[in-house]
């Protein structure tokens, strides 16, 4: 036990002596949450609408003047046909278009009533979502008291479809990926690389011929950064709780299990590589393109896997980021119990166990 | 009891094809000085690695200290130092880090075997909280050795520990070994600077993964069998590769500011022979030759073109 | 006899530590000239300087008959350099380093493909030609990685502890080209703390603590201090060194 405390000692001395990468870890989950809280602004102004009416008709053009005369919106452009609003959209002419029934004002008084339609550039899907509501606002507060006589039957019906993003998912829905990435940073890469520095010092010959045992070398390796894990996670939690208001819905204690869980799988990863490579630089780089790209690519952090192609969608299934991500994103943002999760959980602990066996028999006490 | 016995070790890597240990047997005895001497790639580290359980032989088998490299290299582990080629230091600890970080591997401390590395410590202890890494050469193997030692090991290796350190603290290095065996400890050392090679009891000269000589520094000298000399001139360059061509030399190469001649062993060439045509049919200047008593490097020479 | 280098005063200070202080020295055509001194004496400083590689903070220089303070383009034109650190692009093969070293001099295509002939067939390397660097036993890389460096036919070749790390037979036989290399004119400045090495050597210079203490032929030194073998000279001229890094 005295070995195991002074190993854990040293490991610490090596990550405090080394100021600078630690400043890094910990600076990385800080730099990137403000990236995704702000850099995605929820301010709305001149926002240009477009206005898709068939005809002209009183009703429509007095909510058109309605609408331009609201410090958010100017009528931009008025359309004829809905074939016009893909590229006016996509060259930025429009950034909402209300799009009308035909014969809009008489339908209003029929058995099944009128269809207003709002269409909405959801690029960036909070200001979207403003844009909808402001919208809706207005639009409802016309009819109610604009329009001479109630509408009593049928009536309107005003259907909102979000362009471009249909998840609408905003900004703390990066929260899960940039966990899922900063803790493959820290755990896999860091810890193999420290492992693999040992190798090319010639320190791992030396150790392996003292009586310590190779189990006490390899949990001594990795105690630190679990602990950087943690603060790390600590950090995270605070800051998308307080700045970018992640609902944090569902059961803090499983948040951090299944957090926990995935710490301990990236450490297995790290392991398993530095038993397979004899250099920092060839260590790195397999932790880079092998486990980090695909966090990236194909965890359904920055592209929804949905919308891949099923072979990516089926190579996926093996990044454990994908699991992680999905669970994180179901317990934090989304609320659900942890019954919802138990299928991400198994996975998860599967790969665990898997990897950690095949990294620990792998970890010789010989050279060969 | 003999602290080092080997029998018929062989190792090979990739699939067998390269032979880097080819049948070594060899005694040491408890409390000897053994060096083994021969150039890169001779198969001394391997051998090196065989011995402190790094590595499993193919064939053949070992003890040390009595107990067997491959059943009981756990307990062999508690109880060898092991100094590899490279110092394996932690660069950014401290010298007083890294020997307390070892002693603790060992589950020992500085204290309590302070006695045994005193004498190369208190040379260190000025710089006791600079980092390893800054320290020079001389000063890193300083170190290296009191981390192999601070366990009081019986059976101390150490890997080409003299390999890119300066002169004084070469020479240094092997005092302070010198102490170390009035402690009773066993000491294979490796090198590749043959003039080091007096400094052992006892020494094996190796090339090819095999031990091509064995033997006290005076026995292996005195087995030279063969008549050295000692040849220069003006012209230098010329002078050696014209030596060379002269029937009846075995060898000839630069030695410092002389080269060294080596007669065949049933020639009849005599001084004055090579003389005459060095200055008559090669038209040298100067030329000054005299016999000259071989030296370990002259041996090892000698041993290596026999096994050719 | 006709200089290649003529050093006159020469000093570099970095902040308030005057790595080298003070030198002066002639170093003659076709000499094999040996800079000695421990670690952290101011031999790499004072090389780089010769080389063009580093400023002089005062004093004067000419190498191979251009002044290293106004024309360090033209020196490094005139001069080879090898040392122990880097020689050779590992993964390219024995042949692309010679065309490589040989381009950047500035050599024509149609010597670069003579020479190399020459040289493949004098190293006997002409079957391994199309082999990878990092395949060659040591020995085979320090003499090709020396032979790349006097490629361009320099008039003065740097060789910075060219031998670092290298068994005895390797030194022995890369000694061997330094001769060769001397005889057909080409002047060698070699630095080292092989003390043995230094018999090789036709004059020494042996630098402590930044400055020159001592600058003769290897036999006239051993004279002088009353020693066996330059390494004892070297102890002596040594022990008042206050520098040690």
């Amino acid at each position: 036990m005295k070995e195991f405390i002074a190993f854990v000692k040293k490991e610490f001395l090596h990550i405090f002596r080394d100021v600078r990468t630690l400043l890094i870890l910990i600076g990385m989950p800080v730099v990137l949450i403000m990236l995704f809280g702000f850099a995605i602004s929820v301010e709305i102004r001149n926002v240009n609408v477009g206005i898709l009416a068939p005809q002209h008709e009183v009703l429509i053009d007095r909510l058109a003047n309605k609408i331009d005369a609201s410090e958010y919106f100017t009528v931009a452009k008025w359309l004829t046909s809905d074939q016009e609003i893909d590229p006016l959209m996509k060259q930025g002419k429009v950034d909402v278009v209300l799009a009308f029934d035909n014969r809009f004002a008489s339908r209003l008084y029929t058995k099944d009533g009128a269809q207003l339609g709002i269409l909405v550039d959801a690029s960036n899907p909070n200001i979207a979502a403003s844009e909808a509501m402001y919208l809706m606002g207005i639009v409802q507060n016309y009819f109610q008291n604009n329009t001479q006589q109630q509408i009593k039957t049928g009536g309107l019906s005003t259907n909102v479809r979000m362009l471009y993003n249909p998840q609408l998912r905003s900004s703390y829905n990066f929260v899960p990926g940039i966990m899922g990435l900063i803790l493959i940073i820290i755990c896999a890469l860091m810890t193999s690389v420290s492992i693999v520095r040992e190798k090319e010092t010639g320190t791992m010959e030396v150790l392996l011929v003292s009586p310590i045992k190779p189990i006490v070398i390899v949990f001594a390796k990795m105690i630190p950064y679990f602990v950087i894990s943690c603060v790390v996670l600590l950090i995270i939690f605070v800051l998308s709780f307080t700045l970018l208001h992640v609902p944090m819905a569902g059961s803090l204690f499983w948040i951090v299990i299944i957090s926990m869980l995935y710490v301990i799988l990236a450490l297995s990863i790290g392991l398993f590589i530095s038993t397979i490579v004899d250099s920092q630089m060839v260590a790195a780089l397999i932790t880079a393109v092998v486990f980090m790209l695909p966090v990236l690519m194909l965890s359904g952090m920055l592209f929804p896997l949905e919308s891949m192609p099923k072979f990516f969608q089926w190579i996926s299934s093996i990044v454990p980021a994908r699991w992680f991500i999905a669970a994180i994103r179901k317990l934090m943002i989304e609320g659900l119990a942890v019954q919802y999760v138990l299928k991400e959980l198994a996975i998860l602990a599967g790969m665990t166990l898997i990897i950690l066996g095949v990294a620990l028999k792998k970890f010789n006490d010989r050279l060969e | 009891m003999a602290a080092i016995q080997t029998n018929q070790l062989v190792k090979t890597f990739n699939a067998g094809k390269v032979s880097a240990v080819n049948g070594i047997s060899l005694t040491v005895e408890a409390g000897e000085l053994f060096g083994i001497i021969g150039p890169d790639g001779a198969g001394k580290t391997t051998l090196f690695r065989l011995l402190t359980t790094l590595l499993k032989p193919d064939s053949g088998s070992a003890t040390i200290d009595g107990l067997d490299m491959v059943k009981d290299y756990k307990q062999i582990r508690s109880r060898v130092g092991y100094m590899p080629g490279r110092f394996s230091l932690y660069p950014d600890l401290t010298v007083i880090e890294n020997l307390s970080f070892y002693a603790s591997v060992f589950g020992t401390t500085i204290q309590q075997k302070y006695e045994l590395i005193k004498d190369i410590y208190c040379r260190l202890e000025p710089f006791a909280d600079r980092k390893a890494g800054k320290l020079s050469g001389g000063m890193k193997q300083k170190l290296a050795l009191c981390c192999a030692l601070i366990h009081a090991p019986s059976v101390l290796f150490l890997d080409e520990p003299t390999t890119g350190v300066d002169p004084s603290s070469r020479r240094e290095f092997w005092d302070m070994l010198a102490k170390l065996k009035t402690h009773g400890i066993t000491i294979l050392v490796s090198t590749a600077y043959m003039d080091e090679a007096s400094r052992c009891n006892r020494l094996a000269m190796m090339n090819n993964g095999r031990f091509i000589g064995i033997g006290t520094p005076q026995t292996i000298v005195n087995e030279f069998d063969k008549t050295l000399l000692a040849i220069r001139g003006d012209e230098m360059y010329r002078l050696l590769n014209d030596v060379r061509n002269i029937e009846g030399i075995e060898e000839c190469y630069t030695f410092g500011d002389v080269h060294h001649i080596r007669l065949q062993k049933d020639t009849n060439l005599k001084m004055t022979d090579i003389e005459q045509i060095l200055v008559h049919q090669y038209h040298h200047t100067n030329v000054k030759m005299e016999p000259c008593q071989p030296t370990m490097e002259d041996c090892f020479m000698n041993a290596s073109k026999k096994e050719r | 006899m006709e200089n290649v280098i003529e050093v006159q005063n020469l000093v570099k200070k970095f902040g308030n530590f005057t790595a080298v202080d003070n030198i002066s020295f002639e170093v003659h055509k076709g000499e094999i000239f040996g800079f000695l001194g421990a670690n952290g004496a101011g031999k790499t400083t004072a090389m780089r300087m010769l080389c063009g590689l580093s400023y002089p903070t005062s004093g004067s220089g000419i190498v191979a008959g251009f002044d290293i303070r106004t024309q360090a383009e033209q020196v490094k034109r005139q001069i080879g350099y090898m040392s122990q650190r880097f020689s050779l692009y590992e993964d390219l093969t024995v042949l692309d380093n010679i065309e490589l070293f040989g381009g950047i001099y500035g050599v024509s295509k149609r010597e670069i493909a003579e020479r190399s002939e020459q040289l493949l067939e004098k190293l006997q390397f002409t079957s391994e030609k199309n082999k990878r660097v990092k395949d060659l036993p040591q020995g085979w890389k320090q003499k090709l990685a020396f032979s790349v460096a006097v490629f361009h036919r320099p008039q003065i070749v740097f060789l910075d502890e060219p031998t670092g790390g290298v068994d005895p037979t390797t030194r022995r036989q890369f000694w061997e080209m330094i001769l060769e290399t001397a005889h057909n004119g080409i002047t060698v400045f070699v630095t080292t703390h092989y003390m043995d090495e230094a018999e090789y050597c036709h004059r020494v210079s042996m630098m402590v603590d930044g400055h020159i203490e001592a600058l003769d032929s290897p036999q006239n030194l051993k004279l002088k201090y009353h020693a066996a073998s330059m390494g004892e000279v070297f102890d002596l001229i040594a022990r008042g060194a206050k520098r040690s890094d």
